[in-house]
């Protein structure tokens, strides 16, 4: 798995591409959807989001040791429940405006699938260093992916971009973009883009980010009762 | 009771939860494909959102506000949440057996379902008072619902339909929902 010469990098590098969070593993969809209608509130949330995932995989290597195996999810619940308060206060004291546009689903990171995969595959398995890459790179990777949801429905439904008018789009912007619908759609075509790209085929289940990486797949019993 | 029917609609129409708040897309677009598991996860979310609204609501008021700590929400929320999926759980599996056959499967995935979480949120983010909370949790769970059964309708028929090979699977479901969005979109402005 790890590359020999650099393994820490490969860390890092993996979660960007390889296994991007979002349009590959397609997890962490809600927030994905929700705050994408402008470029610059997906960098928001991609950053908040990473910055909860760099601290709770952090805390829970270092502690993967002393936490009991059956009380593992509270106890990562807790953690990264404490982390999201942390960065709720930060940004309401230093970034206002984006606690405004982020607002309930800033809450939501607790219970996003990417930090709670991350903890229970990587960071109760892994050191701390090796963690720490893991989280940066699938943080970078979660914020690219927002940004570029973000790029395209703000481009085509508000004609604008990071603040600039786009010329011809500006005077005849296709609002459904930025509404719902427009969030379904263009997550649909890029998934379908991404895979095309990587040469394989698009998923044909969402398994809440499918059963191998699932924490509940000891006690859910789906797998059976779907058959 | 004017305030009751806007919640009613808003929770359930105008500003439902998975069509335009994007709360619980993974049970949206995982367990929609049967409608009697699109039906039975919803019943379990409706369930679960009342009955976690009815713990939290009193432990906002009651406990955090007075000693000052409203800001320990999140992380006692989701604490409360995790630990009463795992007691209705038992409790339903000793006492329902029936309803625990039929409902149990859900249970488990409901704690990371943000639905959940969202709707005692969202209730003290909006001041409403026990019953408008109760009320809300009622209706979004049934909203949930709703939108499940009837997109397991419109996967059924998208079995047979011929999808170019690059948009099969995800992608095509993400665009149907897309559609199905727009359609709910047909219910803003019914009250205002």
């Amino acid at each position: 798995m790890a590359d020999k010469k650099n393994p820490l990098l490969n860390e890092i590098t993996k979660g960007i591409i390889k296994e991007n969070p979002t349009l590959i593993m397609l997890l962490g969809m809600c927030p994905t959807l929700a705050v994408t209608t402008q470029a610059a509130n997906g960098i928001g949330m991609g950053l908040a989001t990473t910055f909860v995932l760099l601290g709770s995989n952090i805390v829970i290597s270092a502690l993967r040791k002393v936490i009991p195996d059956k009380v593992r999810i509270p106890a990562f619940i807790v953690i990264i429940a404490s982390f999201v308060t942390l960065i709720g206060f930060l940004l309401e004291g230093f970034m206002p405006s984006l606690y405004e546009s982020l607002g309930i689903y800033l809450t939501l990171i607790t219970v996003n699938c990417i930090i709670f995969g991350r903890a229970e595959m990587f960071a109760s398995k892994n050191g701390v260093l090796a963690s720490a890459c893991d989280a940066i790179g699938m943080g970078i990777g979660f914020t690219l992916a927002l940004f570029l949801m973000g790029s395209i429905r703000e481009i085509i439904g508000a004609g604008q971009w990071m603040g600039m008018n786009i010329p011809v789009l500006h005077d005849n912007p296709m609002l459904i973009f930025i509404m719902p619908a427009g969030g379904f759609f263009t997550l649909g075509v890029i998934i379908a883009m991404v895979n095309k790209l990587a040469n394989r085929k698009p998923p044909l289940e969402i398994e809440c980010g499918s059963c191998d990486n699932c924490p509940m797949s000891g006690k859910c019993e789906k797998k059976e009762a779907e058959v | 009771m004017k305030a009751i029917a806007a919640i009613i609609l808003s929770a359930m129409l105008t500003d439902n939860f998975v069509l335009s708040k994007f709360m619980g897309i993974c049970p949206f677009l995982g367990v929609s494909k049967k409608l009697d598991s699109a039906s039975g996860m919803g019943i379990a979310v409706t369930f679960v959102m009342i009955c976690a609204t009815i713990v939290t609501y009193p432990i906002h008021y009651f406990i955090l506000v007075p000693n000052g700590l409203a800001y320990l929400d999140t992380v006692v929320f989701i604490l409360v949440i995790a630990l009463f999926v795992q007691l209705v759980e038992t409790a339903l599996k000793k006492l329902v057996p029936p309803l625990y056959k039929s409902l149990g499967v859900y249970l488990p995935l409901i704690t990371t379902n943000c639905a959940v979480l969202g709707v005692t949120v969202l209730n003290i983010d909006n001041n409403y008072t026990f019953v408008q909370s109760i009320v809300n949790a009622l209706f979004a769970g049934l909203g949930f619902m709703l939108v499940l059964v009837i997109f397991s309708g419109v996967r059924r028929k998208m079995e047979y339909a011929d999808i170019p090979e690059t948009f099969k699977g995800v992608p095509a479901t993400l665009i149907a929902a897309s559609i199905v969005s727009i359609s709910f979109m047909g219910f803003s402005g019914l009250f205002s």
